[in-house]
């Protein structure tokens, strides 16, 4: 699975992506899985609340099934126009 | 539908003459511009613009859909620059073409409102003492609400 991080999720984890096998049934439980490797993940998913998702490049949930996802993205809340 | 992401900028009145030379019987045209501003008293170096390619398009197009779905809309145009922008420069602009100014209007501002909080962009300003990812506002997600 491609993980892809932007904005300041992206510098707080210090990479723009990586590659990741998990068994995570669930975005929440990536999050998890991520928190619990390094301290910078910790720090990025701090507050859930103050991040988006995308699942294969469409807004989703945290609660979402990530059954057959190839592409996950964590983001800020998105500040186009 | 005419969508572009682009980095380098855009002519303003050469992308509108173009957009209203072709349609057929439309009886109003409207633009909207993004231009970048100062930062009072900041003193603004520069913006950068990040985004997300491939799901930036994705979105777009499904926005522009969504307004031609919506109103009675002959055409729609999208231009979002992304990457270093200087103040006074021109970050995005939307076109819509219909037969009715208030269709028009109102897919115009229903791009904006959505192209703010739902196309996967986002804003760096660097300011002499530093730079700082600008912050989404709850009166932009409110914003969407009346639709």
């Amino acid at each position: 699975m491609d993980i892809l991080y932007f904005a300041w999720v992206r510098e707080r984890i210090c990479v723009p992506r990586e590659k990741l096998d998990t068994n995570a049934a669930t975005v929440a439980d990536l999050v998890e899985e991520l928190k619990a490797r390094e301290e910078r993940y910790a720090a990025a998913f701090a507050d859930l609340s103050a991040l988006r998702v995308a699942l294969d490049q469409d807004l989703s949930d945290f609660d979402a099934s990530l059954d057959g996802v190839r592409e996950v993205a964590f983001f800020p809340p998105m500040t186009g126009g | 539908m005419d969508i572009r992401v682009q980095e380098a900028p855009f002519e303003l009145g050469r992308v509108v003459e173009e957009f209203t030379d072709r349609q057929v019987n439309m009886g109003a045209i409207v633009t909207f511009t993004g231009i970048t501003r100062d930062l009072p008293g900041a003193g603004m170096d520069r913006m950068e613009m990040e985004h997300y390619p491939g799901m930036t398009e994705r979105a777009l197009t499904k926005i522009a859909q969504d307004a031609l779905d919506r109103w009675d809309l002959g055409d729609v145009l999208i231009i979002h620059r992304y990457g270093v922008l200087k103040p006074q420069d021109r970050i995005m602009m939307v076109a819509t073409a219909s037969r009715h100014r208030a269709h028009a209007f109102e897919a115009a501002e229903f791009l904006m409102d959505y192209l703010k909080s739902r196309a996967p962009f986002w804003k760096k300003e660097i300011t002499k003492d530093g730079a700082e990812w600008v912050e989404s506002k709850d009166e932009d997600e409110a914003a969407l609400n009346r639709w």
